[in-house]
């Protein structure tokens, strides 16, 4: 498969008939909620489109990411898409590494400038550039290099997309999404700047560089397939939502579109892992469920080939996919449950109250004595004072 | 501060914060009332202060013929947005689960379709009852700013419930902050406003039909 390829021609080459490339944008058409009539326009923007080169980073991450992407069975459309891309660096999974690895890197850039795809997974650790680095150069300069001449970023699973475990409290390495590390140090120049091998003749403020956030610890390999045929058939970015996610995927919560839902509008919920409800697949928001507060495409694309997703296996979403979900309190606290002990506040309140309020009340006590025996009755001589004056 | 930090503070800090005040302001007026005591009685009792008393709770919960002529909106609109406001509070799953939290003991919930439709006919019902207030002069003429504060602070929890179950407008961390903010709030003012008569009405009601039930008859 040569980089010249259009992506129907190396579909083609590996064996896959005109009928199976236009299912396969018919699918990819209705998972970004895009109408029938687009389906034309899919097939015929992927027919001719050139296989992009895609580089991919991985920063502070734990290759679960990856793991997820690459354990897709085949031929679903993410191992289409993914065999139809240039994956010109990854190196979890190419077999170079070092200086031979950095130039594939580097030569990729530069033949690609302007055109790349830039996917990064795993969080930046700003507090010093030595806790993570790839071939002697850090994550900070690696992004800042690299995003430089893509023309867009994917921050794929929820460290790069929010900071995700590296960023949970006390954060020791000071990591940072994409988004953030660069708005924070987009404008600043990489120590590993070089004019000649990426063609760039100024330095690159990378600060509002496109970014699309796939989160989810990890994601769901199908929306980046998703995202990848619709910049390829667009040439642009899927709508977003607030939080940089697209839409067609994380447009709606997990609990909306859960199948466990009307357990919950009947108030019908599991109490324990192994109680009557939980037998009965009742809702599993008293577990400590955060599917209200979780926008992802668990419930509908699930995982493992449309098998099954965390809740229909009897666990409660952990809310993988928004920022923060590390620090939500606890996995198996229910979101309207309070982080801290509040009974012993309680308690202790009603101790120092019932104090607070007998002292109150003997003084009110004293007040009053002290009011009754200074007390004088009105006479005649009180009823004339106004007269004399 | 994010939505997601945003709503660990109200569940955190703030919410501890919150039940410090309330319990403490809630305590600290009900005991300056129960320690003031009454005027002994010195006559002979001909009737239990006891039953009396405990009656008047009770039978003052059902307005007479004439307040419901004279007053039939405070009555009727009261009725229904104390109801909602009540069932929300207590038979919603969600609630359940903090009170549980905090008091270690469950009971069944009401389907969520139900409550929806309690929390909208009260928060129509306050609306009714802030129209009725400024439109009628004398209810005008009666009302303090703390009348109003109190109104708000009522309504806020019942208006932010219900966005945040619909997920309206804002993102869905951040909609549940603000409702359990509001909450809190209410925690914080509710023993320095009239807001206190949740508790106090059963005091008064008490008193009355116990000074009433020594004497003999009904209060």
């Amino acid at each position: 498969m040569t980089k010249d390829q259009t992506i129907g021609e190396a579909l083609r080459a590996r064996g896959v008939s005109r009928r199976g490339f236009l299912k396969f944008c018919a699918a990819t058409a209705s998972l970004m909620a895009l109408p029938p009539a687009m389906v034309p326009k899919i097939a015929a923007a992927l027919e001719k489109a050139r296989r992009p080169s895609v580089i991919w980073l991985s920063f502070q991450e734990c290759t679960g990411c990856t793991e997820s992407l690459t354990r897709s069975h085949s031929p679903t459309i993410e191992d289409l898409i993914f065999n139809s891309i240039s994956l010109d660096y990854h190196h979890t999974l190419q077999a170079a590494s070092g200086t031979a690895a950095e130039e594939d890197r580097k030569t990729a850039m530069k033949e690609n400038y302007g055109k790349y795809l830039l996917v990064v997974d795993g969080s930046i650790p700003v507090g010093n550039p030595g806790f993570s680095t790839i071939a002697g150069v850090s994550n900070m300069d690696m992004l800042l290099e690299t995003a430089a001449g893509a023309a867009a970023i994917i921050a794929v699973g929820t460290c790069a997309a929010f900071g995700g475990i590296p960023y949970a409290d006390p954060n020791p390495t000071k990591a940072r999404s994409v988004t953030a590390f660069l708005k924070e140090y987009g404008n600043r120049l990489p120590n590993t700047f070089t004019v000649d091998e990426t063609g760039q003749t100024d330095p690159v403020d990378v600060t509002n560089k496109p970014v699309i956030n796939v989160s989810g610890c990890p994601p769901i390999p199908v929306v980046i397939s998703g995202v990848l045929a619709h910049f390829l058939t667009f040439g642009k970015l899927p709508e977003l939502d607030s939080l940089g996610r697209p839409m067609a995927f994380y447009g709606k919560s997990i609990h909306d579109r859960c199948y466990r839902r009307p357990f919950y509008d009947k108030g019908l919920f599991a109490n324990s892992f192994d109680d009557e409800g939980a037998k009965k697949g009742w809702c599993l928001y008293k577990l400590g469920c955060k599917g209200p507060t979780t926008y992802n495409a668990c419930a509908t694309t699930k995982w493992n080939e449309g098998t099954s997703f965390p809740i229909q296996s009897g666990h409660p979403c952990l809310g993988c996919s928004e920022p923060d979900f590390w620090d939500g309190g606890g996995f198996y606290k229910a979101l309207s449950t309070p982080t801290g002990d509040i009974t012993r506040t309680a308690v202790y309140a009603i101790g120092a109250g019932a104090a607070a309020g007998v002292a109150l009340g003997a003084l009110n006590r004293s007040k009053r004595a002290h009011m009754r025996k200074t007390h004088s009755k009105v006479g005649i001589d009180d009823l004339e004072k106004g007269d004399k004056s | 501060m994010t939505p997601a930090e945003l709503l660990m503070w109200v569940r955190g800090p703030a919410l501890q914060f919150a039940t410090v005040v309330f319990v403490v302001g809630v305590a600290v007026r009900i005991l300056e009332i129960l320690l003031l005591g009454r005027k002994p009685d010195l006559a002979e009792a001909r009737g239990s202060e006891v039953i009396g008393g405990l009656r008047t709770i009770i039978s003052r919960s059902i307005p007479d013929r004439g307040t419901l002529q004279r007053s039939s909106f405070n009555v009727v609109a009261g009725y229904i947005f104390h109801a909602g406001f009540f069932l929300a509070l207590f038979f919603f799953a969600p609630h359940i689960l903090l009170l549980h939290d905090v008091f270690g003991v469950y009971w069944p919930s009401l389907p969520t379709q139900f409550i929806d439709a309690l929390t909208v006919v009260s928060i129509i019902t306050l609306l009714a009852v802030l129209f009725h207030r400024i439109t009628h002069k004398v209810m005008r003429f009666l009302s303090r700013p703390s009348d109003y504060v109190a109104w708000l602070l009522t309504i806020l929890p019942l208006i932010t419930g219900y966005l945040a179950f619909h997920r309206v407008g804002l993102a869905p961390p951040l909609l549940m902050a603000l409702h359990i903010g509001s909450v809190e709030l209410l925690m914080i003012v509710f023993p320095f406003t009239k807001l206190m008569h949740a508790f106090t009405l059963f005091l008064g009601r008490y008193y009355n039909g116990a000074i009433a039930g020594r004497r003999g008859v009904n209060a």
